[in-house]
């Protein structure tokens, strides 16, 4: 009884989850490995149509009276990289109306002309043409002509799943494409705004945990960069940040704060003297880990603040009466209590912002120093348009995550468990 | 003791003044004032002028009497040092002032005397300072986003800083780039296509979500474990990595520039998210009402629509909210997947429109505030699922 009963339990556990898990498998995880496929294939943008003949019909008239007609068909491989194989030709012309010479490839039976082109090298391109006659010398109507379509077909491999695969993308990768600086630049952009927004969280977290009148729209508002769309918050900032006429470089320069109007986003270096000391700050990259700060601080806000508020205020009053002071609450009691959501934070926001395309691409489309792996992903995919590369670069996003999630588990992973 | 208080005091509640003052100013400046000086240490040194009569006067006068006074003679000697400034302006800083001293209420010489108070002064001013300083910084660009979709580009060309909007224009006149953008830029297409696809991936995902996740959260079966800790996983796997892939598969297929393709993919990347927040609701529905229902004679699908269901309403409203702004923000699929402005949705449509240099930034703008409106105000309006839903979706404690 209890048998059949865990049996059905099963069989209806399947069909729930079943549609679920292929649609994710169909979406999210088969790309994960197509991606390796696609890595190790020299193969670009234009590349990834599967390979069709073509034929283009154009009609023309050859003599005085109209009985007779030319017909030119353009043929062509649509494919520049790779052959068909065994192409079938068919038009089909009203009655009376019968072919003269011709082409040996073909031969013409009821009403039809069918050829047989064989194979078309990649590229392959040829003018092929049937001269039509009517038998009783009357005019063709060239109209039926033109508008009745040949069919062409032929066997191709897909692109994509040809066998031949090579190394190339990956030595590119490594080798060509300015590696160690682009891997920095991804490093530099991820742990700054991650710690960025930490910080930012924890403070606006204890700022709203304080009593103070409207804490609720205050938390609204701190949200408020978080739930806005991107695309609508980048180009705002893009104005305000805009070195000719934007908001802030304006209000600097009126108040005498700078001489010259900075191009926060467009200048890649700027030097800096504190102390005495020189040195180059990476200004454009710094701009948009700012943005980023600010984007993302909330969600680090929101988990921090759920946290504060449930300390138990007795840890508080158990303090005041051993007088401590509000550093001392803070260092001593605070503080361990939120450890362990700042590190679960610190994996989810580094994991992201190392995967962040949106919003560097939209503030300054990967200029000035600010190229980090999804940019490259990007550009390599789509603006050079070689796939390959773009997915060779997705690859190597993938294995540097799984790392990170390895070492976040070994490390953290266990302690946040324990908390 | 008392004197490094009382100086710790001075300064930190002058710096605040000062800061919340320089804030206002630079407010006025965008609305056309000429202002070219911040005049920080003149602003700081009336404060700390007037927050050590504060202190010096006490108790000896009416709080409400004494924090006016103050704030008239504070106002009247920052318009002697200040520049010529209209009356609005100068009630605003008297207004400012009322505020602040009004704030100060809990400090006079006795206080001063307490347990670290410095670090407590510390603190409460922070906390002040940080209040204003957050709100400031996370609103004013959503303040120049909506003021600029007033604004025509050549005024602001001319003046960068001049934000006023003229209300005795005409309404049609005010509200141009809006006209323009829907009536040249077709954005009424790209609003109803938006909707479409947001409110469409809201219903499959909940669709596919609901099942999955009552049969993760209640049933046992075969790999069940293994499932679950996927969904979390693959919820990390960032969206960049997909793209080639799908593109590829997706033009081999045709499913580039339709919605439906756009559809299936915020379906599949959202589902993830939907199971993890419901399955920890359902869980913690207790498991003898659904005997009751096994009882009736209901199966699976009775129970889930009957029983469970109608019990999590709120958890579904706020998985299904949730979805609905990450379906209506997102972006880099829309850029990939979209190439026609037949097909476009509202963020690729004004990442198209910037594309052309030549599209002055009113009509970026106003498109902004379009594709913005509608999520502050669903999240406005339902603030506290969204919240609760936000915090259950990543984090278990």
């Amino acid at each position: 009884m209890s048998d059949t009963l865990s049996k059905l339990e099963k069989r209806t556990a399947y069909t729930l989850v079943l549609p679920a898990v292929l649609l994710v498998f169909a979406i999210v995880l088969f790309p994960i490995f197509a991606n390796v496929w696609i890595s190790f294939k020299e193969i670009e943008l234009k590349d990834i149509r599967i390979p069709e003949p073509r034929a283009k019909k154009i009609v023309k008239s050859i003599s005085e009276n109209q009985s007779e007609l030319k017909i030119i068909y353009k043929l062509r491989n649509s494919s520049l990289i790779q052959e068909i194989r065994n192409v079938q030709f068919q038009d089909k012309f009203p009655s009376n109306v019968s072919p003269v010479n011709l082409d040996s490839r073909c031969n013409f039976q009821s009403k039809k002309v069918v050829c047989n082109f064989g194979n078309w090298q990649a590229k392959y391109r040829e003018n092929f043409e049937i001269t039509i006659q009517n038998k009783n010398g009357e005019i063709i109507d060239k109209k039926i002509i033109e508008t009745q379509k040949p069919i062409l077909s032929g066997k191709a491999d897909n692109p994509l799943l040809t066998t031949n695969f090579t190394l190339e993308n990956f030595k590119k990768v490594f080798y060509e494409n300015n590696f160690v600086e682009l891997l920095l630049t991804t490093f530099y952009f991820t742990f700054f705004g991650t710690i960025g927004a930490i910080i930012f969280g924890i403070l606006a977290a204890q700022l709203v945990n304080q009593n103070i009148q409207g804490r609720t729209y205050m938390r609204g508002i701190l949200l408020f960069p978080y739930v806005g769309p991107v695309v609508a918050l980048a180009y705002t900032w893009t104005l305000l940040l805009d070195p000719n006429s934007g908001t802030l470089n304006a209000l600097l320069v009126n108040f005498n704060i700078i001489e010259q109007p900075i191009n926060l986003l467009g200048q890649k270096y700027i030097t800096m003297s504190i102390l005495g000391f020189e040195f180059k700050l990476r200004l454009a990259l710094t701009t948009v880990i700012f943005f980023e700060i600010w984007r993302y601080f909330p969600l680090a806000f929101l988990f921090i603040l759920a946290r504060l508020q449930a300390i138990p205020q007795s840890l508080y009053e158990a303090a005041d009466v051993d007088g401590a002071s509000p550093i001392q609450k803070f260092i001593h009691i605070t503080l361990p209590q939120i450890t362990a959501i700042i590190s679960i934070l610190f994996m989810i926001r580094f994991i992201w912002n190392f995967n962040k395309f949106e919003d560097i691409f939209l503030l300054t489309g990967g200029a000035s120093g600010t190229r980090t792996l999804p940019i490259n992903v990007y550009q390599q995919g789509f603006a050079v348009s070689d796939i390959g590369m773009g997915s060779a670069v997705s690859i190597v996003i993938v294995m540097l995550l799984l790392s990170f999630m390895v070492i976040y588990f070994r490390l953290i992973g266990k302690r946040a468990n324990e908390v | 003791m008392r004197f490094k208080s009382l100086g710790i005091f001075l300064i930190i509640s002058s710096f605040f003044l000062t800061c919340i003052l320089s804030i206002w100013k630079i407010m006025a400046t965008l609305q056309g004032l000429s202002f070219t000086y911040l005049n920080v240490t003149p602003v700081f040194l009336i404060s700390i002028l007037l927050t050590f009569a504060y202190v010096f006067i006490g108790n000896k006068i009416n709080h409400l009497i004494k924090i006016f006074l103050l704030s008239l003679i504070f106002s009247i000697l920052y318009f002697y040092l200040n520049e010529t400034s209209p009356c609005w302006y100068l009630f605003g800083v008297f207004l400012i002032t009322l505020f602040f001293t009004n704030k100060l209420k809990k400090y006079n010489m006795q206080s001063l005397k307490e347990d670290f108070i410095s670090e407590k002064i510390i603190f409460d001013f922070i906390t002040l300072f940080g209040i204003v300083f957050f709100a400031f910084v996370i609103l004013f660009p959503f303040y120049i986003m909506l003021v600029t979709s007033f604004k025509t580009q050549i005024a602001l060309l001319v003046n960068p800083l001049d934000f006023s909007l003229d209300f005795t224009k005409s309404l049609t006149e005010l509200f141009k780039s809006y006209f323009v953008i829907f009536e040249t830029y077709n954005f009424g297409r790209y609003i109803l296509i938006s909707s479409a696809v947001s409110i469409g991936t809201v219903i499959v995902t909940l669709l596919f979500a609901i099942p999955a996740a009552y049969t993760v959260a209640r049933l046992n079966f075969f790999g069940k474990n293994f499932l679950s800790t996927s969904i979390l996983i693959i919820y990390m796997f960032p969206a960049i990595v997909l793209v080639i892939p799908l593109y590829t598969v997706f033009s081999q297929l045709g499913l580039r520039n339709s919605i439906f393709g756009l559809l299936i993919v915020y379906t599949a990347t959202t589902l993830p998210v939907a199971i993890y927040m419901l399955q920890g609701y359902f869980k913690s529905i207790p498991k003898e009402i659904e005997d009751a229902g096994i009882m009736d004679g209901q199966n699976w699908f009775g129970i889930i629509l009957r029983i469970i269901i109608p019990l999590s309403l709120p958890a579904i409203a706020s998985v299904a909210l949730y979805v609905f702004m990450i379906a209506w923000n997102e972006f880099l699929f829309s850029l990939m997947f979209l190439d026609s402005p037949k097909s476009f949705t509202l963020s690729r449509a004004i990442q198209y429109l910037s594309g052309d240099a030549e599209t002055p930034r009113q009509y970026l703008m106003a498109g902004s505030v379009i594709v913005t409106l509608p999520v502050l105000f669903i999240f406005i309006y339902f603030e506290k699922y969204l919240v609760s839903g936000l915090t259950a979706g990543s984090v278990k404690e």
